[in-house]
């Protein structure tokens, strides 16, 4: 890997200097600064009281994703002047491979927290086990079952916003879990599983097409995937408005509310990422003119990254709406 | 290749603009020293009010927001940022690399870390004051009933986690593609393989932490239920998920510390170190165990007993790589021509007080004692013993070392020594009396006590004040050095180091094996 050749740069690049790591934090830093007045604004504010929450916030962000344009930009500009080793290109996989990882993980926590307030939390809500002895007589009269049909403070009479799910309705037509088999057209997480599991496949092909050197294959195959992608979204948007408007389940109704948008809403903010990500790699290519046989890493990276959504689609699919 | 052989470039822009891992290791060394006074700061307030029983200097209030803030900035500000310093100053010149593996985002690492803390700081000053649920920030205490600032608080934890996470692939990254032609793994100086295992850590649980703030986030401000009963949730699931991340956080912050134990040791003995390779594998062991003993920290909550046996007998085998760590640190000694120059006291200091640390760690891993000891002082006294004679001692120790190399000359040896001592000395008057309070009852973070924790809480804060004040000495000692110290043109400065990172000139050049230097196959390591 290391040994020296004539080639002026295949040494390993380290950049000089760069005011890209500056940059990136003044937007990282004031975009969050406004997220979180935004939210406290919200939560805590006075109405009455005029605030740039959001100009900060969007400023920030601007800037951030601004910087980080710039970023990938000179990353890719260093790339077509050959000043990437075969040594520096493995760090970039490296990086790419342990990012996921990351991700990966941050989804494990709340995969995680949907196992321990289903499996453990609600019987023992409910008096089960020596955990829940108690709690016949903090939450008097809950039965657990997931979904719930209550949440313990509406089994006791404290009223809070109605936790209308499949529990307290039995069609499917006002369920997130599969109802009757003779419905299955009716259920969009079906649909969105056929719509992801193919984009996985379709981006493979596209893989396979950049490798033969088949720009048009690639770039046929990957523009279906992001079309693929679009439409998953789509779909997801019309079945949060199914959620929210007819079944009344919300973010406030519970914890079915709280684990299944919180899971589903990370994966479709992801599969957004993904989408943006592969959509600059068919931008690149059709624009650019970028990758080659040989060279195609940032599509590559977008790929794992698209196979990760996919994955993970899997498991949400699997626990959230099946099991 | 003309640029590669630039020096730094001038003025303020070398330290905002650059790629070279010896300016951003040096970065991230000053600021943790920065965060260490600050964070050291909030502990003295704490023990001017605890100095004698009843109210004597702060609000209640702002004494939990000291705890709190003493506790996010020591670990997150101060010790974390440290050992990075020294894994951007040592990792590529002991593995024979040019630089770090991706320079651009190293230099992002470092630079979110200030800003951020800035704001978490500014925190004191905003409505309702600065978080104040602990560092450990439960649930309630953290959602129902924390104050606005805690959006804030969320958000910083956010963003050092990303910090965290960008930062150990870097690491990870450096490791494994860049070294030497001929350093393989197993002849890698024990301080990369420790931080690689660490870094393997963070980029596991950073990520968790991510999620468990996150779940905060919605439940303040978007009316989710995670950690409610009343909506289905559990309080208890907050600790679940933040001892998830926490447990290992402990090893991330003392693993580097065995590395630079095991480095330094062996130079002092003119031995190599003792079991290498158990070393190596002891170390991996407990980063695993550290992925199952999480709930250790949470006996009292009322799990059921097969989790409570389960945790306690997974914690309790935790001692057995750690005794295999500090029997080879005795053995390597054993017999040794030994000299005790500064790193050298430091590093016995921390064997000694170290293994005082894990015994009492034993002590608390045994589920039914643990309902006695649990949230008294006797667990403060258990985890500064592990945190600051362990993480904190190795840290003075390892800029002791490598300082003569990082700057070109060489401490005051006496004025070092003067520093072990009165550190010595006043850490353990502060911290050995913590565990007769804590078994005898004393809770911690209540800013009153009983009268007859008394005398001991005056003999605390004095040792407290002590130590404070010894780290101003460390303090000038590192800048006397710098701004005068005594030249030294040995490359090696000190007879016993091994390493590459002692092959190269003193003080190292700003840009070091650029061509990647011959690692001799029958070379065994020390």
């Amino acid at each position: 890997m290391t040994t020296q050749t004539s080639t002026e740069y295949e040494k390993y690049y380290v950049p000089e200097k760069s005011r890209l790591a500056i940059c990136a934090t003044i937007g990282l830093v004031l975009s969050i600064y406004g997220a979180a007045s935004i939210m406290n604004d919200m939560t805590f504010g006075d109405p009455s009281q005029p605030s740039n929450a959001w100009t900060i916030f969007l400023l920030g962000l601007f800037f951030f994703v601004a910087t980080l344009f710039g970023w990938f930009r000179t990353a890719i500009k260093e790339n077509i002047a050959g000043m990437n080793s075969a040594q520096l290109k493995k760090s970039y996989v490296l990086g790419m491979f342990w990012f996921i990882f990351s991700e990966v993980m941050f989804f494990f926590a709340f995969f995680g927290t949907l196992f321990y307030v289903r499996v453990l939390v609600g019987p023992w809500l409910a008096g089960e086990g020596e955990a829940g002895r108690m709690n016949h007589l903090l939450w008097e009269g809950f039965q657990f079952s997931w979904p719930p049909a209550t949440t313990p403070q509406e089994a006791v009479g404290i009223a809070s916003q109605p936790i209308a799910n499949n529990g307290s309705f039995t069609s499917q037509e006002t369920s997130m879990a599969f109802g009757e088999v003779s419905h299955w057209y009716h259920w969009l997480p079906l649909w969105n599983t056929i719509i992801l599991l193919s984009s996985s496949v379709t981006v493979h092909i596209a893989h396979m097409g950049i490798l033969d050197g088949n720009k048009k294959k690639f770039n046929l195959w990957l523009a279906i995937t992001v079309l693929l992608g679009i439409i998953f979204l789509y779909v997801q948007a019309v079945e949060y408005h199914e959620a929210y408007v007819q079944f009344g389940l919300t973010l406030n109704s519970g914890i079915y509310g709280s684990t299944f948008f919180m899971l589903t809403g990370f994966h479709g903010f992801h599969v957004a990422m993904g989408m943006t990500m592969l959509l600059i790699q068919l931008l690149r290519s059709l624009k650019g003119g970028h990758f080659t046989a040989d060279d195609h890493f940032g599509f590559e990276a977008s790929s794992w990254y698209w196979h990760f959504v996919d994955v993970v689609w899997v498991f949400l699919f699997l626990f959230v709406y099946i099991l | 290749m003309g640029d590669h052989h630039h020096g730094p470039a001038k003025g303020l822009s070398r330290w905002l603009f650059t790629t070279n891992h010896k300016d951003i290791g040096t970065m991230y060394l000053w600021f943790s020293f920065a965060m260490f006074i600050l964070g050291g700061f909030f502990a003295m307030v704490i023990r001017a009010e605890l100095f004698q029983p009843g109210m004597q200097l702060v609000e209640p209030a702002f004494f939990n927001q000291m705890t709190t803030l003493h506790g996010l900035v020591m670990v997150f500000g101060a010790i974390m940022p440290s050992f990075v310093g020294l894994a951007n100053w040592l990792i590529p010149m002991m593995i024979g690399a040019p630089d770090m593996a991706l320079p651009r985002m190293n230099n992002w690492s470092f630079w979110i870390l200030p800003p951020t803390f800035l704001l978490l700081a500014s925190t004191l000053f905003m409505e309702g004051g600065a978080p104040a649920f602990g560092w450990t920030f439960y649930a309630p205490l953290s959602t129902t009933y924390a104050p606005p600032s805690v959006t804030f608080f969320i958000f910083s934890v956010h963003v050092l986690g990303l910090s965290s996470i960008m930062g150990s692939i870097n690491i990870i990254a450096t490791v494994m593609n860049m070294r030497a032609p001929g350093m393989t793994y197993m002849k890698m100086p024990l301080f990369v393989w420790t931080w690689l295992i660490t870094a393997f850590l963070l980029v596991a649980v950073m990520p968790v932490l991510a999620g468990a703030v996150t779940m905060m986030l919605m439940d303040i401000h978007f009316g989710t239920s995670f950690f409610s009963a009343a909506g289905g949730g559990d309080p208890v699931l907050f600790q679940h998920v933040f001892w998830f991340f926490g447990h290992p956080e402990v090893y991330i912050i003392i693993l580097p510390a065995f590395g630079v134990v095991s480095q330094i040791i062996p130079a002092f003995s003119r031995k190599p170190l003792f079991g290498y390779d158990s070393m190596v594998y002891a170390t991996a062991s407990i980063a695993f165990l550290s992925f199952i003993v999480w709930a250790h920290h949470m006996y009292t909550v009322g799990m059921p007993v097969a989790g409570e046996l389960f945790f306690m007998y997974a914690t309790m085998l935790i001692a057995v790589p750690t005794g295999v760590k500090v029997f080879n640190w005795v053995t390597t000694m054993w017999r040794g021509a030994l000299t005790f120059e500064t790193p050298m006291l430091f590093c016995i200091g921390f064997l000694v007080l170290f293994t005082i640390g894990g015994f009492t760690g034993l002590m608390l891993s045994i589920a039914p004692s643990d309902f006695q000891y649990h949230d008294s002082y006797f667990v403060v006294a258990h985890f500064h013993y592990v945190m600051v004679a362990g993480a904190v001692f190795s840290m003075s120790a390892a800029v002791y070392y490598w300082l003569p190399k990082w700057c070109g000359k060489m401490y005051n040896e006496a004025m070092g020594k003067t520093h072990f001592w009165i550190s010595f000395i006043g850490f353990n008057l502060t911290f050995f009396p913590q565990h007769f309070v804590g078994l005898a009852g004393m809770p911690r973070r209540i800013p009153d006590y009983a009268l007859q924790f008394a005398d001991f809480n005056m003999m605390s804060s004095i040792g407290a004040f002590i130590y404070g004040a010894s780290q101003i000495l460390f303090l000038y000692n590192v800048i006397a050095t710098i701004v005068a110290g005594k030249p030294v043109s040995d490359d090696k400065v000190w007879e016993g180091a091994e390493g590459l990172e002692w092959t190269v000139p003193t003080p190292a050049p700003y840009h070091t094996f650029e061509t990647p230097p011959r690692i001799d196959p029958d070379h065994v390591h020390s």
